[in-house]
This record gives structure tokens, C-alpha cells and sequence, in this order.
């Protein structure tokens, strides 16, 4: 179970976790891979640089003094390595997740056939050959017990198979070849019988290796958005590169002028284009994209795109599958409409024999609510000497599209409205218009009706009902306000339609959905700028899948669907999108508020090291220092102290990511600037001034 | 700081507020083809124009085809107007018989004129032929304001269209600009400045008897109120006399003074409105002129107080420093005693906060911090109200850079008006906001490492820094003011402004066009509940926020060693 780790081995994890990565900040320093982040590769360049100016001050023709630029020289190294850190932390979480999910699927044996299987009997020749050798379109068989080696699609056989590897659910589920559940994921046990698969991708290519592939900074493909923000980034360091470059020449001549002073040093220089260029937002960006996806696997999703995870938080419409996503699976008889002067009990009674033998979720919920409403217990009656023929049960088919029972002469049926109306006029009657009625009612308030006859005489209605999932109104006002709308989709006529999306506070509904529909909504969405979310199960679902932004598809669900998805529930629960749009929106959100901490943090640099270098020539200028730092080398070691400190201390920001709140763009906007704009400009201050009080008191300065 | 000086500064707000709707909604008619209060008259002469030069109004042009056009007309501009100066004393009209201009002055003019930045390495008055005033500067007094707004109608059009490639038609927007906004508001502003006395004639001179020893002076003339009205009315600048609007025959009297103000901020102001009338949401419009206002407000208070407070050396010696009722007190070096201190720091402020450059006193003899008002508003990009056009394409740019942010901070891909800011958006953002900064802080640096560049300096330490950071920064911003102080008619001086007047322009357009063909293509996404609101107060202040923060944190450490420690001196830290 990967999210539900234990405390005890989730602390172990953590403090090895922590070494891993510091052993990696270390080996991330090879330039080559910190050209990625240019706004990390100047601070590199820059601590080279004082390196070498430190190296020269060694042997005795400084431009500082030795202690000055080595302490520099070290809090800029450490700003660097702090950032991989951040970074390899973050890919060491995401590892650890993914490598819990992919370890069951290690060493395991395949029985591998000879080539594509023919006929319909269980294979009983082939080859055990080790799972990583298996190739897309190999076929293998698993029989019980088995862990199967691949991801791949059944083709024959059915079998209970144990997700709980990758689900965390306990309950086995039966997969089977054909229909919508013939998909099968490496790593999950057999418990029964055996199956005949065909591997779907080779390995190292499944949904859990492109997921590895996204926690992995060197090898993760920078999202749009992402580019983005490294322009403006990156715009922001040439800026205060020149900036920084051109107060030499600044300096020489004002010192000229002046007549007194030195020239800023090439160390002080450097500290201030650490301190001004965005180290906090450039150090921390690679590990707030990657915990993303992190948090995602946290919630049993995989992501095959970062893209994707980006795009969920600007999705405008959610499409919910009506069963399953807001109603429970099943409709569930709720009352017994009695008509021609029948009670209620004897309606129970005679439904629930009709449904004796009926093993559909519906039928059993119609046994249940007479017994708990009559305490009516459904009995067996066995051949006897009133009833020779004992109770003879009529299944439903497609034909008949009816069931009921056969008993002492009787016929107990029941059925939807338009087949037992029939039935009734075939047997020489009209159709009362009170049944009518009845009828019509239970429709137009979102139940589906079962009319109840006994010898074709109607004796009333079974009202079953979708029963919507309880805490779904107070979510979908929740998207409400995070502009959001949510459109139900279902194959119900539009009255039921209408009448479950009201109960359930949906903003609308498609009724009668049939793939090409569902395709045709998507389109218009789309067309109108909007970006739409849906999650699906079914191979009629992938084509609306593959045109959807976002596209969840259930774990359980078929090959088809799971390649036209984007995202891979592994948990299959359709209520997850919520929480993936509050992921991406999470990951946005903590990239603008990073960006603005580390602007605003530039303010209170400048009030600090501008008077510290140029103390000698301008001495007025010290006005500006009114934080009263102990001398300008303090000044100065204290802000690329706090530059790199602040780093380490907005790591646990960027792995969780900013609190998404569902309370609208303005007051969000409105919080954020107040917590990360106004807290930027004010938390340097604060903090420099105490690295420099901490400074004096160890006698550092 | 008196009630009068305040009052005074107050009128001139209320005043130019009133006109942003009625001017707006008529330029909205104009560049949208509609039908306006003067297209009767001037349709007919419009179509002419189109049909002579083979123009076809209702073609459409993409980013590329309309910038070609922008660039092959100013570079045809440029070579027309060089080539004027240079043959000027072969040519009629030259009446005090003026010689070529040198090569390197004529090329720094000729690209200052034409980029609408209008600095003047040169006294007007006792270098420029009339027939070279009228010809060469005047008429692109008129070209490069219409240029300016052409770009922004280009924007705007990517902003309000969407998948599209086309922005417009540029020929047809020259002409409109020109005809239908440029040439009546000259009109009616070179008529109330003759009125005022304003001097209107071809006479070369007039010869005046001295009352000191009998003596006589030539007295400069020229078809002067012709050539200031659109120097302001297209936020111009350049003077015809070398003194400017500190002249009294350029700019007689209060009243005057005030009507140059409001003309070279009118048509940027009411620019926002046109915005909001074209992309059908006026409040974005008016959201973004009260950040341009809030600025321009913030700013010109500064200036007030700073030079009202005057200068604390002379208090020491027993000025007397204090206004009253035979004196307006304060700093009254360098300004003009018709203005005094307020009217005069709110013209410095307006002047450099539009891309105009008109100077109405020296900025040069300002407090550190009263000139640090000057150095500042050109130094955000000109973008508190602007130029006619640049002010507010460049202030466009700082909203999608606020968007951006914001937008992140929101939870959504950023999007401003519908249209999705994504990596190209960026690229075009982030390379205009970087220009600037690079521009004026390397030549600076440059400059004062140099001998060429040191020579030319007046005043050494902190307030020759300030003099070369404050002409890189009017080229560069393509403003046009001068400091003062800074002898800039050097070969270094001017081929160097000469291209940061190019780049500083035309990079700019061609970005912005880019940027404008971009937003043009993309689909539009229509607003809900998660969308960032760009029209609340929040947001206008967030974005007054951006500019500061992006336009001060460049130039700070720069402006640390040049205004403000020469404050800091002054007052005696």
C-alpha cells in the first residue's frame, strides 16, 4: 500500500532519504546539468569565481580579506547545493513512492508462450523467462497464486485477480478477457484460476516508468508553464547581471570623484547578484514541479504528462459519469406504490417474490427494503402438495426484458413500464390511467419505475432510486467557487437526468450520453476556450477520452481508455479529479507565490548591501543601513547567509505546496499577496538583522 | 508646498480625467472605421489619400507585414530627414542662412525625430533651417505620434480578436492617427496659443532696442505655436527654440503652460478608454489609467515637495527659503518665475513620465530629489500615461508580466483578457522589460569609463552620473528631455543616443507587434470564477506594485550613487 506507509518505516525512509539526498546535492553540481536552472548556474559561476579570488587571497595578494571572501565564497556554494538539495529531495519522495509500487513486479518469473495464443483452452506449454525480457505483444500466462510479470490486456481466461499491491482496495476483482475489464497491471497477484495476457508495453515503458521519468529532474521535460516562468526568470538575472557589472565602472568613478574610498570588490559583486537574482523561486522550481507529481502518487494517480497535471488546474468543466462518480452504483428501491385498492404490504410481498431470485443489485434492494420496511422475509417455496410445481423463476433476458416467478398457477412479473404495459394490453386490458400516472411521477422525480403485475393485473410500482453519494452537493459548490462547472453525464432519459443533477447540485447534465455525444459536448466546450476534465472506464469512453484536457481513466479500466487517458487513477474513484485540479492548481500557486517572496525579498537586500559597498567612498550612504548591521562585511555575509537559508527554510513549501482554498481568485490573490508579497518584504529584514546580531554575539565579525 | 501650488496641480488632474471619455470614444470611432464627428468632412479626403497610394483600407495585415511597413517608413524617415539637414543650406527657407549640419548631429536628430523622442543635441533656433523645422521635424512630429498609436491599435487588436493572424491595416491607421486626431488637435492648439501669444510667422527675427547701453538683440521667430502644439499634442518634445517651453514666446503665460500639460497628456490618457472601448470592457481600461494616474499623482507630490523645500546649503546661509507673498520660495533655480515651483515640478513630472521631453526648467538645476523624480518616471518605462501609443503598449507589457504572477498565484494558467500567457507571451515580455535597463545602465557604465564620455561631463561625482544616466535614460526611453549640465553634441554622445533612440524604439515595436500577432492567433477563454479580475483595485495596485518593483530594482543601485547621495550630501548625513 503506497501512501499508507507505516509511520515507523516512513521516519527511516525519511532520514535515509535525507542522506541519498545529500549525496546527490553534491553530485548535481556537474555544470552540465545546472545549465538547466541558468538562474542556479550564475550563482555556481559566481561561487567559482570567488573560489578562485579566495585561492588569491591565500597567497597573500587579496582584493578582501582571506576570512571575508571565504566565508562567502562557502554560504554561496551552499546556496547552490541547497537548491539540488530541495531538488533531490523532492525526486528521492517521488522514487521511494514509485519504487514501493514497481518493487512487487521485481524478479518475477514470466510463463511465457510461444507466440500469439489460439484456441480456447488454457495453454499448457512455455517458457519461463524473466520479466524484464518480456516484449510488447509477447503473451504469457499466470495461473493462481502468480504475480503477473507485465502490464497487459487478457486475452482469455477470467480470473480473480488481488489489486491491493497498487490500489490499497482488499477486495479481489475478477478480470477477464473482452469488455471493459480485461486490464491487467504488473505487479498485482492472482488468486484464482489463470489468464492468458498479452503485454501492452515493454518494459520500462508501463504508466509507473513514464511516472519515474516525471520525479526525475534530468530527465523531466520542462512544462509550458514552466517555461514560462524561466524566461521571466531568467530575464530577471541578465537584468541584475548588468546591473551588478555595471556599478564597477559606477564605482571606479564615483571613488575618482569622490577622492577617497575603494572600488566595490569583484566578491562583494558576486554577493549582491546572488542576493538580487531570483535564487529563491530558481532554486526551489525543479522541486515544487516534481513534488507535484509526488503528491499525485501520494493519492494512488499517475500522471503521464506534466503537462497534464499543469492543465488540470485550469480546467472549467468537470464531465462526471452519473454512476458510480455521484450516485452509488446502484439504484435502490426506496417505496412500493400500490394501485386498484392493494396495501402496500401485500405489494411488498408479492415484489419481493418477483425478486426472489433476482441477484442484480436492484433486485436484492427491493428484498431488502420489504423486509425492513415489512419485515416481509423472503421464503423458497419447495414443490408441495398445493404447489407441485414449487416456484419456477423467470431470469430476465434480453428478450422478455422482465422477471418474476411461476408459482401455484400464478405469475408474478415485474418490469420497466413499456414492456409490462404491453404485456398487460396483450393479455385484453387497458392500461389504467391511475398506473399511468404513477408511473409518470416516480420518472419525473428521478426514479425509475417497476411496474408489478400479478396474472397481467397490474398491482403497483416499485420506485427505485439513485441513491446520490452523501457530501457531493457541498463539493460541486466548491468547485462552484473555484469556477469550476460540473456536467453530469449519464444514459438516462432527461427527466431522471434532471432530477438526479438537481439532488445532486451539478451545474448540468447530458442525458442519453452516447460516445459520439460525449465527444460532441467536449468539442463545443473546447471550442468556446474551455478546458475539460472527464474521467472514463470503458473503450466507448476513449475517444472522448483522447479529446478531453484531462482525462483520468480508472484503473480497472480497458486498454483503450487507459492509452487515450493522460492520468491513471490507480484507485479507480471518479471523485479523485477534485483532488488532482487542486493538485495542479497547488503546483501554480506555489510557483507564483515562491516568485513573488523572492522579488519582494530584493527590497531589503539592496537597503543592505548598497551601504555596505559603498561605505568607504560614500560614508553619508550609511543612512540606508537603519537595521544598524555590525560593519559592512556583516552586512553582506549576513544576506547571502539569509539567501541561502531561506532556501532550506521554504523546502517543506515547496514539497507541499501552498494551501489551495476554494474561496475564489480575488481573496486568493489577495492572501497570497499579503503572506508572500508583504511577508518577502518584511521576513529579510528580520532575518538578516538576526544572522548579523547571531554573527556578533559568536564573535564571527 | 502652498494650498495654491497644490490647487494648481489639482486643476490640471481634474482637467485632463474630464477629457479621457469624449476623446476616447471618438479615437475608438476613428481606428475602428466608424463613423465620426468629423468623417464628413474628412472621409472624402481620406479615401483620396488611400486611393493614390494604392492602398486597400479593408486589407488586413499579420504582425509581420504591418512591422515591415512601421520599419520601412521610419527608415525612409530617418534617410529623408538626415538628408534635409545635410543639404539644408542649398534649400529655400533658410532665412539666416544656416550651413549642413555635421553628419554625426544630423544622424542623432534624425533618428531622435523620427523615434519620437525628439533630443536635441542642438540649439533649434541657431542650427535648423525653417524649411528644415517644417519639413523634416514638424512633419515627423505628426508621422512618428501616428507610428506610436498604429503600434498600440495593432495590440489591441490581438488582444480583442482571437484566432486570427490579422492586426490591421497600418497604412490606414497613419492616416486616421494623423488626420482625424493628430491634425485637429494641433490645430485648435497652435489657434488658443497664438491667442495666448504664441509667435506664428516666417520672419527670421525680430530686432529689439536694449534699454542697457542702447544696445540691440536679434529676437529669434518662426511659425513657433505650429510646431509646439503637435510637439505636444504627439508627446514630441523638441522645441523650436533650444530653451524650449521655458520660452516666452513658445510658452507666454500660466495658462498656456497649462494647456501644453493637458495637450501632451490628453491622447495618452484617453488612450485607455479607446483600449477599453475596443475590447468591449472599459473597466480594464479605466483600471489601467488609474494606475498610470496613481503613479504620475505619487510622483509629481514628490517633485513638489522636493523642490518647495529647496535647497538646506542655502537656508545655512541665510536664505530666505520660506513662500510668501513676493516670493513662491523653495528651489526656484532654473525654473521660469511666470510658473514658479509648482506648475513647474508637475511639468518636469508630465514630461517625463510621457515619452514628451518638453522642459519647461531645468532639470539639471532640480533638487538631487526632484530630479531623481524625472530619472525615475522615464526609468519605469514611461508608462504613466506614456507617449501617444508606446505609454500604453508598454504599460500592456507590465500587465501580462502582473498577470503572470498573479495569475500563478491564483491557481490557473495565466490569462489576461481570455488569452492564455504562455512561454512566447513571456519571451516577448521578458526581452521588452530587459531592453531598457540594459540599454541606459551599459552605456552609462560605458560612458563613465571612457574619456569621450567623461569629457562631456559639467559637474563631477554623484551629479555626473546622475547627468549621463539621465541622457541614456531620455534616449534610451526615446523621451527627448535633457538634464542639462551634460555637453552632448559629441560624435560619442550622439551616435551612441543615436542607438539607444533606434533600439530603444523600434525593438520595442517589433516585440510588441510580435507579441500583438501571438495574442491575435489564440483562442479566447472565457472568465469565471477562478479567473484572475483585472479591473479591481487589487490589481491596480499589484500592478503599480510591478512596475515599481521591475523599474526601481534595476536603476536603484545606480540612482543610490547619483541622486541620493547627492541628497544625502546635500542635507548634510
Amino acid at each position: 500500500m503506497i501512501g499508507h506507509t507505516e509511520p515507523k518505516d516512513q521516519k527511516f525512509i525519511k532520514a535515509k532519504m535525507i542522506r541519498q539526498a545529500a549525496m546527490d546535492a553534491v553530485l548535481k553540481l556537474d555544470p552540465r546539468r545546472m545549465v538547466r536552472n541558468p538562474v542556479m548556474f550564475v550563482v555556481e559561476v559566481g561561487s567559482l569565481i570567488t573560489t578562485g579570488l579566495w585561492l588569491q587571497a591565500l597567497l597573500g595578494n587579496g582584493e578582501a580579506p582571506v576570512g571575508f571572501i571565504g566565508a562567502i565564497t562557502c554560504w554561496l556554494w551552499f546556496t547552490v547545493l541547497f537548491a539540488n538539495f530541495s531538488e533531490a529531495l523532492a525526486e528521492g519522495r517521488g522514487k521511494a513512492q514509485a519504487e514501493a509500487l514497481r518493487k512487487t513486479r521485481k524478479d518475477t518469473m514470466a510463463k511465457k508462450l510461444a507466440g500469439a495464443h489460439a484456441g480456447e483452452k488454457k495453454p499448457d506449454r512455455y517458457e519461463l523467462t524473466p520479466s524484464t525480457h518480456l516484449r510488447q505483444g509477447d503473451c504469457f500466462l499466470v495461473e493462481m497464486g502468480d504475480v503477473l510479470p507485465a502490464d497487459g490486456e487478457v486475452v482469455l481466461g477470467i480470473a480473480s485477480v488481488d489489486e491491493s499491491a497498487i490500489t490499497g482496495e482488499s477486495a479481489p476483482v475478477i478480470r477477464e478477457s473482452g469488455g471493459d475489464r480485461s486490464a491487467v497491471t504488473g505487479g498485482t497477484r492472482l488468486l484464482s484460476d489463470w489468464l492468458v495476457v498479452k503485454v501492452s508495453a515493454n518494459p520500462g515503458e508501463g504508466v509507473l516508468d513514464q511516472m519515474i521519468g516525471l520525479v526525475e529532474g534530468a530527465k523531466r521535460a520542462k512544462t509550458p508553464n514552466e517555461i514560462a516562468l524561466n524566461i521571466l526568470l531568467g530575464s530577471f538575472t541578465i537584468i541584475f547581471l548588468v546591473v551588478c557589472i555595471t556599478l564597477l565602472p559606477f564605482s571606479l568613478f564615483s571613488v575618482k570623484s569622490a577622492g577617497q574610498g575603494i572600488p566595490i570588490t569583484i566578491t562583494v559583486l558576486v554577493a549582491l547578484l546572488a542576493c538580487l537574482i531570483p535564487t529563491t523561486i530558481g532554486g526551489l522550481l525543479s522541486a515544487i514541479g516534481i513534488a507535484g507529481m509526488d503528491r499525485l502518487i501520494q493519492r494512488n494517480v499517475i500522471a503521464l504528462s506534466g503537462r497534464a497535471v499543469e492543465a488540470a488546474g485550469d480546467v472549467d468543466v468537470l464531465l462526471l459519469d452519473k454512476t458510480g462518480t455521484i450516485t452509488l452504483g446502484n439504484r435502490q428501491a426506496v417505496a412500493f406504490l400500490p394501485i386498484n385498492g392493494m396495501t402496500e404490504y401485500a405489494l411488498a410481498e408479492v415484489a419481493q417474490m418477483a425478486s426472489l431470485a433476482d441477484e442484480t443489485p436492484e433486485g436484492r434492494s427491493i428484498v431488502v427494503l420489504a423486509k425492513e420496511k415489512y419485515n416481509l422475509r423472503g421464503r423458497t417455496v419447495s414443490p408441495s402438495e398445493q404447489n407441485p410445481e414449487g416456484m419456477r423463476f423467470i431470469t430476465f433476458t434480453a428478450q422478455t426484458r422482465m422477471s418474476g416467478v411461476d408459482l401455484d398457477h400464478t405469475r408474478i412479473r415485474k418490469g420497466a413500464p413499456d414492456t409490462m404495459f404491453s404485456l398487460i394490453e396483450d393479455a385484453g386490458q387497458p392500461v389504467a390511467p391511475e398506473l399511468r400516472s404513477i408511473v409518470d411521477g416516480v420518472a419525473n422525480s428521478g426514479g425509475t419505475p417497476l411496474v408489478v403485475t400479478r396474472n397481467e393485473v397490474p398491482l403497483g410500482v416499485i420506485n427505485l432510486k439513485d441513491i446520490v453519494k452523501g457530501g457531493l452537493n457541498e463539493r460541486f459548490a466548491q468547485l462552484r467557487r473555484m469556477g469550476i462547472k460540473t456536467v453530469m453525464i449519464t444514459g438516462d432519459n432527461p427527466l431522471t437526468a434532471a432530477a438526479i443533477a438537481a439532488e445532486a447540485g451539478v451545474d448540468d447534465f447530458m442525458a442519453q450520453a452516447t460516445p459520439e455525444n460525449k465527444l460532441k459536448l467536449i468539442r463545443t466546450y473546447q471550442a468556446e476556450g474551455r478546458l475539460v476534465a472527464m474521467t472514463g472506464d470503458g473503450t466507448n469512453d476513449a475517444p472522448a477520452l483522447a479529446q478531453a484536457d484531462v482525462a483520468v481513466a480508472m484503473n480497472t479500466g480497458t486498454q483503450p481508455a487507459r492509452e487515450a487517458a493522460n492520468m491513471i487513477d490507480l484507485e479507480s474513484n471518479p471523485t479523485k479529479l477534485i483532488e488532482i485540479v487542486e493538485i495542479g492548481k497547488q503546483l501554480l500557486m506555489t510557483r507564483g507565490a515562491l516568485t513573488t517572496f523572492s522579488i519582494a525579498n530584493d527590497v531589503a537586500k539592496y537597503f543592505v548591501i548598497i551601504p555596505a559597498a559603498f561605505a568607504s567612498t560614500y560614508p553619508s550612504l550609511g543612512v540606508l543601513n537603519f537595521m544598524r548591521l555590525a560593519t559592512p562585511e556583516s552586512a553582506i555575509l549576513s544576506a547571502v547567509m539569509f539567501n541561502a537559508l531561506i532556501i532550506v527554510a521554504l523546502i517543506p513549501v515547496a514539497l507541499k505546496g501552498v494551501p489551495y482554498r476554494a474561496v475564489g481568485a480575488s481573496r486568493l490573490l489577495r492572501d497570497n499577496l499579503l503572506i508572500y508579497g508583504l511577508g518577502g518584504l518584511i521576513a529579510p529584514f528580520i532575518g538578516i538583522k538576526l544572522i548579523d546580531w547571531l554573527l556578533v554575539i559568536m564573535g564571527l565579525v | 508646498m502652498t494650498m495654491h501650488g497644490w490647487l494648481q496641480i489639482l486643476i490640471y488632474f481634474v482637467i485632463l480625467v474630464l477629457t479621457v471619455k469624449p476623446l476616447g470614444a471618438y479615437m475608438a470611432q476613428v481606428y475602428q472605421g466608424k463613423a465620426s464627428l468629423l468623417s464628413p468632412i474628412l472621409g472624402g479626403l481620406e479615401h483620396r489619400f488611400y486611393r493614390i497610394a494604392g492602398v486597400h483600407p479593408d486589407e488586413e495585415m499579420n504582425w509581420k507585414t504591418y512591422a515591415i511597413a512601421v520599419l520601412a517608413f521610419s527608415l525612409v524617415g530617418v534617410a529623408f530627414l538626415y538628408l534635409l539637414q545635410r543639404i539644408q543650406h542649398l534649400l529655400p527657407l533658410n532665412p539666416a542662412g544656416f550651413g549642413a549640419v555635421a553628419p554625426d548631429l544630423a544622424l542623432n536628430t534624425a533618428v531622435s525625430f523620427v523615434t519620437n523622442t525628439n533630443w536635441q543635441s542642438y540649439g533649434g533656433e541657431t542650427t535648423m533651417s525653417l524649411l528644415t523645422q517644417m519639413m523634416g521635424m514638424t512633419v515627423q512630429n505628426f508621422a512618428s505620434a501616428a507610428v506610436g498609436i498604429a503600434v498600440l491599435m495593432a495590440l489591441i487588436r490581438g488582444l480583442s480578436r482571437h484566432q486570427t493572424d490579422g492586426l490591421g491595416n497600418f497604412w490606414v491607421d497613419l492616416t486616421r492617427g494623423t488626420l482625424y486626431i493628430l491634425l485637429p488637435l494641433s490645430i485648435l492648439l497652435a489657434v488658443l496659443l497664438v491667442s495666448l501669444g504664441t509667435v506664428q510667422t516666417l520672419a527670421p527675427s525680430a530686432t529689439v532696442r536694449l534699454l542697457e547701453n542702447g544696445g540691440e538683440q536679434a529676437i529669434a521667430l518662426g511659425p513657433v505655436a505650429s510646431q509646439t502644439a503637435i510637439k505636444h499634442i504627439g508627446t514630441n518634445g523638441g522645441g523650436f527654440f533650444n530653451a524650449n517651453s521655458a520660452h516666452p514666446l513658445e510658452n507666454p503665460t500660466p495658462i498656456s503652460n497649462l494647456l501644453l500639460m493637458l495637450a501632451e497628456t490628453i491622447i495618452p490618457a484617453a488612450l485607455t478608454y479607446t483600449y477599453g472601448v475596443m475590447i468591449k470592457d472599459t473597466r480594464q481600461g479605466w483600471a489601467i489609467l488609474a494606475a498610470m494616474l496613481f503613479l504620475l499623482v505619487a510622483f509629481t507630490g514628490l517633485a513638489y515637495s522636493a523642490e518647495a523645500a529647496g535647497n538646506p546649503g542655502l537656508v545655512a546661509l541665510g536664505a530666505d527659503h520660506t513662500p510668501g507673498e513676493w516670493q513662491p520660495g523653495g528651489n526656484m533655480e532654473g525654473k521660469e518665475l511666470r510658473f514658479g515651483i509648482a506648475p513647474s515640478a508637475l511639468f518636469a513630472s508630465i514630461t517625463t513620465a510621457t515619452s514628451s521631453g518638453a522642459v519647461n526648467s531645468t532639470h539639471d538645476s532640480f533638487t538631487p530629489l526632484g530630479g531623481m523624480v524625472t530619472l525615475v518616471l522615464m526609468q519605469l518605462g514611461e508608462v504613466a500615461l506614456g507617449g501617444v501609443g508606446s505609454g500604453l503598449y508598454g504599460m500592456l507589457v507590465f500587465v501580462l508580466v502582473a498577470v503572470f504572477v498573479a495569475g500563478l498565484m491564483v491557481g490557473r494558467t495565466p490569462e489576461y483578457l481570455g488569452k492564455k500567457i504562455e512561454p512566447f507571451e513571456m519571451k516577448m515580455a521578458a526581452l521588452l522589460i530587459l531592453l531598457m535597463p540594459l540599454l541606459v545602465l551599459g552605456l552609462t557604465g560605458l560612458a563613465v569609463s571612457i574619456d569621450a564620455g567623461t569629457s562631456s561631463i559639467s559637474n563631477p561625482g554623484s551629479h555626473g552620473i546622475s547627468q549621463v544616466l539621465y541622457a541614456f535614460t531620455s534616449q534610451s526611453n526615446n523621451n527627448g528631455s535633457a538634464f542639462g549640465g551634460l555637453s552632448s553634441n559629441t560624435p560619442f554622445y550622439n551616435y551612441a543616443g543615436a542607438a539607444a533612440m533606434l533600439i530603444g524604439r523600434f525593438w520595442v515595436i517589433l516585440l510588441t507587434l510580435a507579441l500583438a500577432g501571438s495574442l491575435a492567433g489564440k483562442k479566447k477563454v472565457p472568465a469565471g470564477a477562478g479567473t484572475l479580475p483585472t479591473a479591481s483595485p487589487l490589481f491596480v495596485g499589484w500592478l503599480i506594485v510591478v512596475v515599481l518593483v521591475v523599474g526601481a530594482l534595476n536603476f536603484l543601485p545606480a540612482l543610490a550613487l547619483g541622486p541620493v547621495i547627492e541628497h544625502l550630501l546635500m542635507a548634510g548625513v
